[in-house]
């Protein structure tokens, strides 16, 4: 059981932010915290591991207090017993994927782990390899396997897939999950990849402005407005025409432009430059398989 | 030719440079993490040398150093050190002319360094010192390579700090840069031009290799 009372000032992208968020959790679970980048999910994983010490608050695993701001408890980063998995993977250069895993190893662990770790995440013929010459996959084996070597009772994941392509990252999804449950492991992952959150956790955390927005299942938290009868992005106007008394308006979602037509009465003042949001419904929808 | 300064100034330089790279470490280290409110105090006199001429820093060595005043008196008498017109001297004065060129290359590699291996390292829980020499220092080669090299061919080409705390006594304090100054005053040109030449040719040498190394051009070519 982990219980989390973490408020904190914080000086995002979006300017200053406090972070204010309470949470308990259960052994043996696999929890997601979604949200959008500046909501303060990178913040929470920090404080936990001890890389960012909270103004307020306390971090309790299981019957040991990491921190507690009342009794000045500020546990070192080395003596928490958390794997941390960087989103940059933060491999050490200086050494081959053997050496990583070594190093990790502690004077009483037992160095067959090292050996064991390589075989599941699949890296062993990478062994005496550098990291400068890892595809990203790879290195994010490489790192996972790392936070590993200690057996550590939580594992903390940072955008682990974000910087890889589809079919990877459903593969290394694949690994994380073996891990989690070989191991016994808490993980708790930050991501904004509504897909992988349902495939992968089995509580998540909704984070807005540093804040705990909506908590539960998946299916749940998601249902209202991820899950709906209806497609729906926003975006950018790029241009507007006028022909006779209809608009076509160009808005630019995403990287790709978006030809919509409309009515001065429907859409009401609109200019160039307007962040809009574009919805239909998705009665009849087109499906198509595009993995490559 | 007589090698004795020539032998001299390389034997300066080698202990400037071992004793340098020991406190340059830790020291760089703490210029590059640190958010003491001493920083910037710290920092302006490490980079002092940099601007100081080497006469002002000679001379209040001088000053300090003198045996006819307490300090110098005190470090005569109790440890038998005398450090004006001596070897030691040389060495404590060119440990401090020397330490920018050491300290700032190593600092800069350091403060380089991304945040995160640091941070992975603590997580893995390795201590701050186990992090630095088996993590932080190890990614950061050239810029140690850089710093000694720097401070070795700097020390070699010490000439205003060595005059004033040395003097000029052949075989303790004479160095290579002092020798073709006395030579030329005494019109001996060709003692002169050897002296130059071999520190010519020796500076040339040590700076090139590092070039070669840090732009990686022996890997690319021979590798």
């Amino acid at each position: 059981m982990i219980n989390l009372t973490l408020q904190k000032q914080l000086n995002g992208v979006n300017g200053p932010l406090q972070l204010d968020v309470n949470l308990d959790i259960e052994k043996g679970a696999f929890i997601s915290i979604y949200g959008l980048s500046g909501s303060g999910k990178t913040s929470v994983l920090r404080m936990i591991a001890g890389l960012m010490s909270p103004d307020k608050g306390s971090i309790q695993v299981a019957d040991e207090v990491w921190f507690d701001a009342a009794k000045s408890i500020d546990k070192a980063p080395q003596k928490r017993n958390v794997g941390f998995v960087f989103q940059d993977y933060t491999l050490f250069p200086n050494m081959n994927v053997e050496g990583q895993l070594k190093y990790a190893l502690r004077k009483e662990d037992d160095p067959s782990v090292v050996d064991e770790l390589l075989e599941i995440m699949d890296i062993g013929q990478l062994k005496s390899t550098y990291p400068r010459t890892l595809s990203g996959g790879q290195k994010q084996r490489v790192a996972l396997a790392r936070a590993l070597v200690q057996k550590p009772s939580l594992l903390l994941l940072d955008e682990p897939f974000s910087a890889l392509d589809r079919g990877m990252r459903s593969r290394l999804q694949d690994y994380v999950l073996q891990a989690h449950k070989v191991f016994g492991l808490t993980t708790i992952m930050v991501s904004h990849d509504v897909a992988e959150i349902y495939k992968m956790s089995d509580q998540t955390i909704v984070l807005e402005e540093g804040r705990v927005a909506k908590q539960g299942k998946p299916q749940g938290v998601f249902a209202n407005h991820e899950v709906s009868g209806k497609f729906q992005f926003t975006g950018e106007v790029v241009s507007i025409e006028e022909q006779g008394f209809l608009l076509i308006i160009f808005i630019l979602i995403g990287s790709d432009f978006v030809k919509v037509i409309g009515s001065r009465d429907e859409v009401g003042p609109l200019k160039v430059g307007d962040r809009v949001m574009v919805a239909s419904k998705a009665f009849n929808p087109i499906v198509k398989i595009i993995n490559p | 030719m007589d090698w004795t300064p020539l032998i001299l100034t390389f034997k300066l330089s080698v202990v400037t440079t071992v004793i340098l790279f020991v406190i340059s470490i830790p020291l760089a280290n703490w210029l590059a993490y640190s958010k003491s409110k001493l920083k910037p105090i710290i920092e302006t006199l490490v980079s002092m040398p940099l601007v100081l001429p080497p006469t002002v820093l000679g001379f209040y060595l001088l000053i300090a150093f003198s045996p006819s005043n307490a300090f110098g008196k005190w470090l005569d008498e109790s440890i038998g050190l005398n450090m004006i017109f001596s070897f030691e001297g040389l060495v404590f004065a060119s440990v401090i002319y020397s330490l920018p060129f050491m300290v700032h290359p190593i600092q800069s590699g350091l403060s380089n360094l991304s945040e995160g291996l640091k941070e992975a390292s603590y997580v893995l829980g390795k201590s701050k010192t186990e992090t630095l020499f088996k993590v932080l220092l190890p990614n950061i080669k050239p810029s140690i390579l850089s710093g000694i090299v720097l401070a070795f061919a700097h020390t070699i080409g010490e000439f205003g700090v060595v005059l004033m705390i040395g003097g000029n006594i052949p075989g303790e304090t004479k160095v290579a840069s002092i020798a073709i100054y006395d030579e030329v005053e005494a019109l001996n040109y060709s003692a002169a031009n050897s002296y130059s030449l071999v520190l010519f040719i020796v500076t040339f040498s040590i700076l090139f290799a590092v070039y070669l190394f840090n732009g990686g051009y022996i890997k690319r070519f021979w590798g």
